[in-house]
């Protein structure tokens, strides 16, 4: 077996993740490269789910019952979980939404509801990048249509980066709001946060980065970071689905109107009007996913144990390793960073003139999961060119027999349709 | 899935390429990103020619090429029962086994049937006919009250 510097346990952390022994078409073992798009689960975050159905199941925040004291420290105990894992000054600054699109459709239609300086209306501009998932471009289209602010957005290079080039240019004294992703869903890339936090803060323009391919890979610093809101998802970091997360500056949570009305987010209700709790329950009207936030706790807990800083390791060591062995593949060519620096554990590419539908399929046969198509990146798709690309992703349980796995598909690939 | 046939089909597609056309249709499957412009050309009621241009996966791809061998030559009529049975067998969940009178109506179309079974493909499979039956009703339309057969057409298309 390959050995590799850097690498996890993976034998031992993989017995935590029943679905990884699953057998698939008929006594092939399953190879799991589809982690960009949902992470697979440990048991302890299936049991925390259970456990808390099975003992403490109650709404939050209502009741003076014992069930609903138990449901609602667990709920709050997860929101502290959350706020350490990702360095949060505060826990009144972590806000829970269903998904990573739900914290960054609420941070649009703050921007749009706000008064001044935050409120985005014509004669201002909205900047975000071509290499956005498409969870961070429409809520900007349709704040831009219906402010009339302007959108505008970074190109991308030949090697799959930011052209920042025209920085100074894009980001002007009309900037209301800057939102970029910090690693690509689709082609792995790190982007250089930190160059356009400066720029954003030279002309007082707020910056909503999303995090969804971040926070489960890597240690996630909001402090560090210096943005206004920071948005993840808790499926891709061993969560369960339902449960995403807003982080955002505890003043601008307290000067931005609520988007969503309705129980848990007021403070008292006449039939005139309403005031509201503070953040961050004046964001979270009805009934969150309480079960599911506790399972994010869980995740965090079994994240934070390993260390994420030894899970960017691992998938370091396993991302040079695949990108070596992917390009000695013939007519294999990688959309993206062709090196391992500055980039994350997704890898797209395209095979020759093969589909990518037909790549995906005929490695399903081999029971080899990866995902096909444009990603919810359809933009970057059309900046190279190209219908659609396969994209392999790695976790914290993926291992080099799983990257052998994949090059040996795809030549298997390669011969069926040659 | 990935039938001998269609693997054929793929690499040595019938019929590619734009050719005249009374009327021309563009499809895409937008969970692929499978594109095709298809043209029909009638005589009357008999299919005269059907060009296409497009880019896809081989199923899509080897699906049109499929078509235009099929349809090619046909009368309007059997071309839409070509087209409704090819459409049921893709319905099928991979649960309907061609029988002898479906084989001998879809010649290589059969060969999709494994393809029923996968529901992402089968949009893929029905790219190309969906096409085909959009650019006809087209072509009719266009052709209006001067074109022969148009009523009984309508007609069809209601009960059908």
């Amino acid at each position: 077996m390959t050995q590799l510097p850097g690498l996890l346990d993976t034998e031992a952390i993989r017995k935590d993740f029943p679905i990884l022994d699953r057998l698939v078409h008929d006594g092939q073992k399953l190879v799991y490269l589809d982690n960009a798009a949902t992470s697979q689960k440990p048991t302890q975050v299936l049991d925390a789910l259970a456990g808390y159905y099975e003992k403490h199941n109650a709404n939050v925040h209502r009741g003076v019952h014992v069930l609903a004291e138990e449901a609602t420290a667990l709920y709050e105990g997860a929101r502290d979980k959350v706020a350490a894992f990702i360095n949060a000054p505060s826990r009144d600054e972590v806000i829970f939404t269903k998904n990573a699109s739900e914290s960054l459709n609420l941070v649009a239609n703050m921007l749009g509801w706000a008064d001044e300086p935050y409120r985005v209306e014509r004669d201002t501009e909205i900047v975000i990048t071509e290499m956005e998932h498409h969870s961070n471009i429409v809520p900007w289209q349709l704040l831009s249509q219906r402010t009339g602010a302007k959108l505008k957005w970074f190109g991308l290079t030949d090697e799959g980066r930011l052209d920042m080039a025209g920085i100074e240019e894009l980001i002007t004294e009309r900037t209301k709001v800057v939102a970029l992703t910090l690693v690509s869903n689709i082609m792995g890339t790190f982007n250089p946060v930190e160059d356009i936090v400066r720029r954003a803060q030279e002309v007082g323009a707020l910056v909503v980065v999303d995090a969804s391919q971040a926070a489960p890979h890597m240690a996630l610093d909001v402090q560090a970071l210096q943005a206004d809101f920071v948005a993840f998802t808790g499926h891709k970091m061993c969560g369960p689905t339902g449960i995403g997360v807003l982080w955002g500056r505890q003043e601008l949570l307290n000067d931005l109107p609520p988007f969503l009305g309705g129980g848990e987010m007021i403070e008292t209700v006449t039939m005139h009007s309403s005031t509201y709790a503070p953040a961050p329950h004046k964001f979270e009207a009805g009934t969150p996913p309480v079960a599911q936030a506790v399972g994010l706790g869980a995740a965090v807990d079994y994240l934070t144990a390993i260390g994420m800083d030894r899970i960017q390791q691992h998938e370091h060591a396993l991302t040079e390793y695949a990108v070596r062995k992917l390009q000695e593949i013939p007519d294999l060519r990688i959309i993206g960073p062709a090196t391992a620096e500055d980039r994350g554990a997704t890898i797209s590419f395209t095979l020759g003139d093969i589909h990518p539908h037909d790549v995906g399929q005929v490695l399903d046969e081999q029971g080899i999961a990866v995902r096909v198509g444009h990603h919810c990146a359809r933009p970057v798709c059309l900046r190279y060119g190209i219908p659609a690309t396969t994209r392999a992703s790695f976790y914290l349980y993926s291992t080099p027999a799983e990257v052998d796995a994949l090059a040996d598909g795809l030549e298997h690939v390669r011969n069926f349709f040659a | 899935m990935y039938q001998e046939v269609i693997l054929d089909h793929y690499k040595h597609p019938h019929g590619r390429g734009l050719r005249d056309g009374d009327a021309e249709v563009h499809h895409v499957n937008p969970t692929c990103g499978d594109e095709i412009t298809l043209r029909v050309r009638y005589d009357g009621d008999t299919i005269e020619d059907v060009s296409y241009e497009g880019q896809g996966c081989s199923i899509s791809q080897a699906s049109a090429s499929v078509l235009n061998e099929l349809l090619v030559g046909k009368e309007l009529a059997e071309a839409r029962r070509i087209q409704e049975t090819f459409l049921e067998l893709m319905q099928s969940k991979g649960q309907l086994e061609p029988d002898d009178s479906m084989e001998d109506l879809l010649e290589d179309a059969v060969a999709f049937a494994g393809v029923s079974k996968y529901p992402a493909r089968v949009k893929c499979a029905l790219l190309s006919w969906m096409a085909w039956k959009d650019a006809t009703s087209k072509a009719f339309s266009e052709a209006g009250t001067t074109a022969q057969g148009t009523e009984a057409d309508s007609a069809k298309e209601k009960t059908a």
